[in-house]
């Protein structure tokens, strides 16, 4: 007999069988995501987790009998029954009567885990920001160093002087090397006592220190860090995604709700998609401004309602900082629909000095649980003209939760061709 | 080894590569002294939790091809044991020479003995003297063929692609079950030849290789018209069961390699083909000799009184029955039936009643236990073990009952029999059924080629008591079946009369699978 030792091979062997499945089950997945979509949170979503399977989809078939015609069981644990019993069938099935062989595996859903890797890959993996047309290919050769930590060598030209003097200091203080300081009191000392068996037991003391502090150096090896870097490939193509959002009065805290989810949902499929993509949060009330993440999704702010003032604000920070010719531009815009009656012209007018800069505009119409849309809102009624007009621009209307993953993925599903929005 | 005998094999938890080797070593003397069993070398391998769920999706197998399908096996197991509704299986042993079980780090020494007792001894023994095993499977070439045949398999995939080879093995995967010869044929089976043999097949079709023979014009071939249906039915092998076997023979367009992919997945249905006919005797025998050789290292002092209270808490739950109507129920536990039948043989050897004296004339009262199992571990499998040695003192123990659904009874469901004098031989004889192989696996044949015609395959199911398959299930194996022969395969369930009640057609799929 011998005994081998195989904790220590190469982990995750199941690893290629388990991407050879991820594969196959490509679509199943995804059809899994957008059905659990509807009940669960996006935040939820986004932790990727457990999905549920239905298991024909996946199923290895086999030739075994179905469940017609007659079925004998033998079966444990006789109570009461005599022979020429007649037992009712049992709801759903043969409860009493298990399934024959006894060890199949008789689920019609199975679920497993997925990391949140795995998970987000799939989900987005048939999204695409549309037409990422034109892209700038800057060559790789321009990779920039970007500092990344710290290390325990490099060159002495990448001395982390601060970062060495620290990690010294904390080593003395552990080691507890004396300071010059204590060595200078016990000479002060020595030079005010006469007793000399006192004067012979400090200079005893001192000697001690100085040999402690020799043998301690002020600065070792060991204390020495270079400051770390590491080359960044330059982006092949750079967009940049302007989110606007109406916070005035008009929008109610369930419409809010509704276009936070979708920025969400876009922000993070962004940064996952695509490395390098600058994203712009634009908020309006009757004056807008572009504000920083936080306080884009998190923050309250009350007033009217003029949505001119966040395309023009789009459009200044186009011209100061996203020159179009380098920059690929896609802005999603969320509202309820409401604008000042004066501000629609300016508006309409913006809209279209933005609009041919931008590869792609959607414009999201949010309003109260299970409305019906009757009437058109003054913005969209607005917008429908323009997208009458073959611009790469499309419109939805999201009044549920439920509806944003499907409005989502309409508005940046992989489109064959160029076109407007399908109605 | 005597010491080891008279002293403790270890003390609490804790466990390293000596403890394990003494375990060993006090195992082997109580198995092989005075169990008198017989058993292939012991290797032992110590896994972690991941190496096991990973043995336990690739059917237990260590190095098994790369497929999605244990993907998936690992994934679900997975999920059961990370949520904590599955322990993991207490062990894994491999019919091979030598016998590898493997251990998992995370077990207390206890159930490391308990493991080696139960693995490495007593389904050693099994595999090593039961006769199906000996007829089917051939323990000495099986990891060598496992190796070439995850090689061959990864090789094929560098050369035609991932996809093909998937699809052929999906479709391969779907026939295992009618993969399998059911009858001993002339020859042992030998793996390492196999392996030679798949390598001259090859060297020889390359040599062979001639492009002439290629750019033939293909005309339409020699009329067959004239060939009597039984001729052709000869030329061609038919009737056959193993239809795996009869494509990778007869198949027109499958290409060489995919014929060898046929092969490696038969040889591997073949392989585990006695482990299904022998759940219940298997699980029972190293239960058994597990429970034997676990006391006696007790009485002899080498597991100590509280480190044998968890092992008895895991037998325990090991040979748990649960009853029809507990919730948990999902047919007989296998380790629970093997190890009450194996010990009521003992009981039946060792101090039997009347009644047994009158069932069991040729073991009863005998006075050898040992050597009577010893025997019945060689010769039988559970449908002829079952159907032999279900004693009703054991079927009255365990409450048996015959429970009968017949569709056309609008009442409900019938007992036709309990544990009672009329009962015990029907009993019997229904349970014995329940592990019958050729009974549960439904009977079906190739049955006739159209070779004049458009060659479409044709298949019988033979319907026994008014089952037919699962239609589902069939339709999508038909579809693989199909694609592989490449023309319509059409089967036809037929029962005791002849009379054809159900027919399922399938054509290939446009995405050829051969050339």
């Amino acid at each position: 007999m011998y005994v081998i030792d195989r904790r220590l091979n190469p982990r995750g062997k199941s690893l290629e069988n388990r991407q050879r499945f991820l594969r196959r089950a490509k679509a199943l997945v995804q059809g899994a995501v957008r059905r659990s979509s509807e009940s669960r949170d996006i935040k939820d979503i986004l932790e990727g987790g457990e999905v549920v399977l239905p298991i024909g989809g996946m199923n290895e078939p086999r030739l075994q009998r179905g469940n017609s015609g007659v079925r004998d069981q033998i079966l444990p644990g006789n109570k009461t029954y005599v022979e020429g019993d007649v037992i009712p069938r049992p709801e759903g099935g043969g409860g009493g009567a298990g399934r024959e062989g006894g060890d199949g595996e008789g689920e019609d859903a199975f679920r497993f885990v997925l990391t949140r890797e795995e998970f987000l890959d799939l989900f987005l993996d048939d999204l695409e920001l549309p037409d990422l047309a034109k892209r700038r290919l800057t060559h790789m050769e321009h990779d920039s160093p970007t500092r990344a930590g710290y290390s325990v060598s490099g060159s002495p030209a990448n001395l982390a002087i601060s970062r060495t003097v620290r990690l010294a200091m904390m080593r003395r203080t552990a080691l507890s090397r004396p300071t010059a300081r204590e060595i200078e009191l016990l000479e002060e000392e020595i030079a005010e006592t006469v007793d000399e068996e006192s004067k012979s037991a400090l200079q005893a003391e001192i000697e001690a220190l100085k040999s402690k502090a020799k043998r301690i150096p002020y600065i070792d090896p060991i204390d020495i860090r270079y400051r770390r870097f590491e080359t960044k490939p330059k982006p092949v193509a750079q967009a940049v995604m302007f989110c606007l959002m109406d916070v005035s009065g008009s929008m109610t805290e369930h419409m809010k709700d509704l276009a936070k989810r979708f920025f969400m949902l876009l922000y993070i499929f962004l940064t996952r998609r695509y490395r390098h993509v600058d994203i712009v949060f634009i908020r309006h009330t009757d004056r807008a401004e572009e504000v920083d993440e936080k306080t884009f999704f998190y923050s309250q702010a009350t007033g009217g309602t003029q949505v001119s003032s966040a395309l023009e604000t789009m459009r200044q920070v186009i011209i100061d900082r996203y020159d179009p010719s380098d920059w690929n531009i896609y802005a999603a815009q969320a509202s309820d629909g409401d604008n000042a009656y004066s501000d629609l012209e300016r508006t309409e007018q913006l809209l279209h000095q933005v609009l041919p800069l931008t590869q792609y505009f959607a414009y999201l119409e949010v309003s109260e649980p299970d409305s019906s849309f009757s009437s058109h809102s003054s913005l969209w009624q607005l917008y429908e003209r323009v997208d009458s007009q073959d611009a790469p621009f499309s419109m939805r209307k999201v009044a549920n939760r439920s509806e944003i993953f499907p409005v989502f993925r309409d508005l940046f599903e992989r489109k064959e061709e160029r076109q407007g929005a399908a109605q | 080894m005597t010491e080891a005998n008279s002293s403790r094999l270890f003390e609490g938890a804790d466990w390293d590569f000596a403890t394990l080797q003494r375990i060993h070593d006090a195992c082997e003397d109580v198995a092989l002294i005075e169990l008198g069993l017989d058993v292939y070398p012991n290797q032992i391998e110590v896994i972690t939790a991941e190496q096991m769920l990973d043995a336990y999706s690739s059917i237990g197998m260590p190095l098994f091809y790369k497929h999605w399908s244990f993907g998936k096996h690992f994934a679900h197991q997975e999920s059961f044991y990370r949520k904590g509704l599955m322990g993991l299986a207490y062990e894994i042993v491999i019919n091979s020479s030598p016998c590898i079980s493997y251990l998992m780090e995370e077990n207390t020494a206890t159930m490391q003995t308990l493991v080696i007792a139960h693995a490495a001894f007593g389904h050693n023994h099994f595999f090593k003297n039961n006769y199906l095993f000996k007829q089917w499977t051939d323990a000495a070439g099986i990891l060598d063929y496992l190796t070439f045949s995850k090689n061959y398999i990864a090789r094929c995939e560098e050369r035609y692609g991932q996809a093909a080879v998937e699809r052929t093995l999906d479709a391969a995967h779907a026939l295992m079950s009618h993969g399998v010869n059911r009858y001993p044929g002339k020859r042992r089976p030998d793996l390492r030849e196999e392996e030679q043999r798949e390598r001259e097949r090859r060297a020889y079709e390359e040599q062979a290789f001639n492009d002439l023979w290629r750019t033939v014009p293909t005309g339409p071939g020699k009329t067959i018209k004239e060939l009597s249906i039984d001729r052709r039915r000869e030329l061609l092998g038919l009737p056959q069961e193993n239809i795996l076997y009869f494509l990778e023979k007869s198949a027109p367009r499958l290409q060489s390699w995919q014929r060898e992919l046929l092969r490696i997945v038969r040889h591997v249905a073949q392989y585990f083909y006695p482990q299904g006919q022998t759940k219940v005797m298997n699980e029972g025998t190293a239960t058994y000799v597990h429970y034997k050789i676990m006391n006696r290292l007790h009485d002899q002092g080498g597991i100590g009184d509280g480190d044998f209270l968890e092992f008895i808490k895991a037998h325990t739950n090991v040979v748990f029955q649960p009853q029809f109507d507990d919730p948990r129920y999902s047919g007989f536990n296998p380790y629970a039936l093997g190890f009450e039948m194996m010990q009521d043989v003992e009981r039946i050897v060792v101090s039997p009643t009347a009644e047994d004296r009158e069932w069991f004339p040729d073991i009863a009262g005998v006075g050898d236990p040992m050597s009577v199992l010893r025997d019945i571990w060689a010769n039988y499998r559970d449908e002829s073990f079952v159907s032999q040695f279900l004693s009703p003192h054991l079927m009255r123990r365990m409450s048996m009952f015959h429970l009968s659904d017949d569709p056309d009874e609008t009442r409900g469901l019938v007992v036709q029999a309990i544990h009672d004098e009329r009962g015990y031989r029907r009993i019997r004889r229904q349970l014995a059924r329940q592990y019958d192989i050729g009974w549960i696996d439904p009977n079906i044949e190739i049955i006739d080629v159209d070779l004049a015609g458009d060659r479409r395959l044709l298949l019988r199911h033979s319907v026994v008591h008014g089952s037919l398959l699962d239609e589902a299930n069939a339709k999508q194996v038909l579809q693989h079946l199909a694609d592989l022969w490449t023309y319509d395969v059409l089967l036809q369930e037929v029962d005791a009369q002849d009379t054809v009640i159900k027919e399922h057609l399938a054509t290939p799929r446009a995405v050829a699978m051969a050339a």
